[in-house]
């Protein structure tokens, strides 16, 4: 399990605050957890056992519900998270090499966030434009008509921009 | 209703129309040019939203004024970002210009919008006809539609409800608010309507079961919850028209005496969720939804309520399950959720499209409807139509249109000179068919009668270059995963199915396993509750009738005819071919797998290479050395020199 950084902490006493305004009952089990993970980026523990103690349901009745469901993540997501389309369209057209590809070299599988929190991979059902297949969407970016080499190339990126940022803070 | 009730909501609508229609006569007549941006999802995808900021910053730049108007889909995806400009003052009728960068934002700006030169090298067409430029209408793309469902989608913005209103919006509504439920079922039922999510049941007939119901408080929902992973026309529809849903959801509240709707949308689709909640809000502000509609004395409000993403929750029950805070999983049938929905409500449930045919039809009637289509399916279907063919995207034709003028005649045929091979409709629940099939006309019996069916409407061709067994396995991998685990069948079957598809993509087939795999799909169809189970095995089952001696290529020769599966495929260079001085292959391998023999030509290693086939593509045409090759060991074997010491 992940420990909970200083910022998830923080984000926990936020969902401690907005959960109070929340209605009750069974059919807000789903909306609240949603609402959770808008806050936190995922759901851990505290977060699953915060809703559950408001509704008054199991935690095992919630960890069920959410794990059933897709949307619902329990590792934090990266500052950059990878989503790589598994959509038809992409598969016909060689998605998987492209989630191979960021999973060789981020050295994580599909589903983990990298040590420093910096990638994670997901693997998302089509996001719409097939037209432009395979794609991948790094951040909130998409880049169509993925090749092995665009790969390199956009986690090279990521990571010169942060290096760059590095340096810019420690100048100013 | 008395005749002093209905002249009352006829003179609140006016009222509301009137402003509506000056509001566009305001805009319509202004000299100023006119750039509609087509902003859905895959607009925006494609750069919409750059192209947006260039033409706004290109303006401000040039100190050019215009109106820029962001609207919703156009369908044509292939082209995205369409930008359509209206710029009165050049002479010009409308024109549509397709892939819209942000380059050729600013270009047009200075060029046409300033120097009243369209750039007829960037045109796709006008969208009127005229005697200048040839229309859009000349293509079979855009002239064979009907639009029904989809007709004023990338016309109007979607966050602005006049604009739907001085289209004639929310008048369907009038009408029906007029008119007796009765009256509203039987025009529904003599339309003929099916219900578009998939399975094509008469919506009146449900209609009708809903309104005879015991209990008072009725609900309408709205399934927006699209899991099929190829298909996206749900979501288009509801980010570009979302107001003809809406106005179709509140005629299903008249008809069945409901008082609150649901719409159920996929939490994935955040723009479509904005758009939607602004539109309900639009039209409580107007007094179109919330307490005594339009003075009827009638209430219908709306909520939403966002999907987690379970391709199940398609299934009604199972979205039921999921609103009120469970797991997704269905549950048998009788009792109906028409009769015993959600928290034991009675309870309708339409899919998307279904409720935006309704307007056209309560407007039109149901003989202008029943003049569309077949007669068994009378009216449109919307399908997004992707993979291998040059023009994809999101078309509504009438049923009835063969699969062959859909895929040649209206979106391209396939592109690069491939041949066709299949065409897999209805996504994990449909079929692949073949050739064979092309003559079929798009209808929901007779996509069945051939072992696919509607679904959902996704749509994918493949050339001769896809591998049906690697086709039905990447489908069974998602019926797997999105299995409930409620019936054994389902759960284990499907786990089983996808077993033996893995080992024949890695040539581990043996003798008996189609038959194994007939015998199973049957057993999964059979054994399972609810669609999800009953149609997972179709895509086998289909590709097994069809393409048997693709199945059996691989098992017996361990060869993929498609060149696809990775572990049955090999690359490797034709030494021929193979100019020395380039080093493209080496240099884009993301393994180092490609390496220099002592003739200063490529070899590839096959014991690194992962068969992503970058190198194909990397290599210059005029060698076009690096060659496919199935099975795997018929691939020459070039020794790596070993390293030089230094």
């Amino acid at each position: 399990m992940n420990p909970l950084s200083s910022e998830d902490l923080a984000n926990i006493e936020v969902l401690k605050k907005q959960i109070k305004d929340a209605p009750k009952g069974r059919g807000q089990l789903i909306p609240l957890l949603q609402m959770a993970q808008n806050i936190l980026g995922y759901l851990p523990d505290k977060a699953l056992s915060l809703v559950a103690d408001y509704l008054s349901i199991n935690r095992s009745d919630v960890y069920g519900v959410a794990s059933f469901y897709n949307q619902f993540r329990f590792n934090p997501p990266g500052k950059n998270p990878v989503k790589v389309c598994m959509g038809t369209a992409c598969h016909v057209r060689g998605g998987e090499i492209i989630l191979e590809n960021f999973e060789r070299k981020l050295e994580i599988k599909e589903g983990d966030t990298t040590e420093d929190r910096e990638f994670s991979i997901e693997r998302v059902a089509c996001v719409g434009c097939c037209a432009l297949a395979p794609v991948a969407l790094v951040g909130e970016t998409l880049h169509g008509h993925m090749a092995p080499s665009k790969v390199e190339g956009l986690v090279l990126r990521v990571q010169l921009e942060r290096e760059k940022a590095e340096r810019e803070a420690g100048n100013s | 209703m008395t005749e002093n009730v209905k002249s009352r909501i006829e003179a609140a609508y006016q009222a509301l129309a009137e402003e509506a229609r000056d509001q566009k006569e305001t805009f319509d007549q202004s000299p100023l040019p006119k750039i509609h941006i087509g902003m859905a999802s895959c607009g925006i995808a494609s750069g919409a939203l750059e192209t947006q900021a260039a033409f706004e910053a290109a303006l401000k730049d040039r100190g050019v004024e215009a109106h820029v108007h962001t609207v919703g889909c156009l369908g044509h995806c292939y082209a995205e970002p369409v930008v359509i400009i209206d710029h009165p003052d050049s002479g010009f009728p409308p024109i549509l210009y397709p892939e819209v960068t942000p380059g050729k934002a600013k270009m047009l700006v200075k060029l046409f919008l300033e120097g009243g030169d369209p750039r007829f090298e960037h045109i796709m067409g006008a969208t009127v006809e005229n005697e200048m430029i040839p229309s859009v209408m000349e293509f079979a793309r855009f002239n064979r539609e009907k639009r029904v469902v989809m007709e004023r989608c990338g016309k109007i913005d979607p966050e602005k409800i006049n604009e739907y209103i001085a289209q004639g919006g929310y008048g369907a509504l009038v009408k029906g608010l007029g008119r007796t439920p009765e009256s509203i079922i039987a025009e529904i039922e003599a339309s003929g309507l099916r219900g578009r999510g998939g399975a094509g049941f008469p919506t009146g007939k449900k209609w009708q079961f809903a309104r005879n119901a015991a209990g008072s408080d009725k609900l309408i929902i709205c399934n927006a919850d699209e899991g099929d992973p190829g298909a996206y026309m749900d979501r288009t529809l509801l980010e570009s028209n979302p107001h003809q849903v809406i106005e179709g959801m509140m005629i299903a509240a008249l008809a069945v005496g409901a008082t609150r709707g649901l719409f159920y949308v996929r939490a994935e689709y955040p723009l479509a969720v904005r758009i939607l909640t602004t539109a309900v809000d639009q039209a409580r502000e107007l007094g179109l939804l919330g307490t005594d509609i339009l003075g009827s004395g009638l209430d219908f409000d709306i909520d939403l309520f966002q999907g987690s993403g379970a391709f199940v929750c398609g299934e009604e029950t199972a979205l039921i399950r999921s609103v009120e805070g469970f797991r997704g999983m269905p549950r048998h049938r009788p009792p109906y959720p028409v009769e015993h929905g959600l928290d034991g409500r009675p309870t309708v449930i339409n899919n998307v499209k279904t409720l935006a045919t309704i307007p056209p039809i309560v407007e039109k009637g149901a003989d202008w409807f029943r003049g569309i289509g077949t007669p068994g399916s009378p009216g449109t279907a919307v399908f997004s139509i992707v993979g291998n063919v040059t023009h994809p995207g999101l078309v509504e034709i009438p049923m009835g249109v063969t699969l062959r003028e859909l895929i040649f005649d209206i979106c391209g045929g396939i592109p690069k000179q491939k041949k066709f091979k299949a065409v897999q409709i209805g996504g994990p629940s449909g079929g692949c068919l073949s050739a064979d099939f092309l003559d079929t006309p798009v209808d929901f019996d007779e996509l069945r009668q051939a072992g696919a069916m509607m679904g959902s409407g996704g749509m994918v061709v493949m050339d001769e270059d896809s591998c049906m067994v690697d086709v039905s396995r990447y489908f069974l991998d998602f019926t797997q995963k999105e299995s409930c685990g409620k019936c054994t069948f389902c759960r284990v079957g499907t786990r089983h199915l996808l077993n033996i598809l893995q080992r024949l993509t890695r040539g581990e087939g043996k003798e008996g396993d189609i038959k194994q795999l007939e015998t199973l799909s049957r057993a999964v169809q059979q054994g399972s509750l609810c669609g999800l189970g009953k149609t997972a095995p179709n895509p086998i089952l289909t590709s097994v009738a069809y393409f048997k001696e693709e199945y059996e290529a691989h098992i017996q020769e361990g060869r993929c005819p498609g060149c696809a599966c990775r572990t049955l495929t090999a690359f490797y260079i034709d030494l021929d071919k193979c100019a020395r001085g380039c080093d493209a292959c080496v240099a884009c391998c993301p393994v180092d797998a490609v390496f220099t023999t002592s003739t200063r030509k490529k070899g590839i290693d096959q014991e690194l290479c992962v068969k992503c086939g970058e190198c194909m593509v990397a290599c210059p045409p005029e060698y076009d050395a690096v060659v496919k090759i199935s099975p795997a060991h018929l691939a020459p074997i070039i020794e790596r020199p070993s390293e030089k010491k230094s």
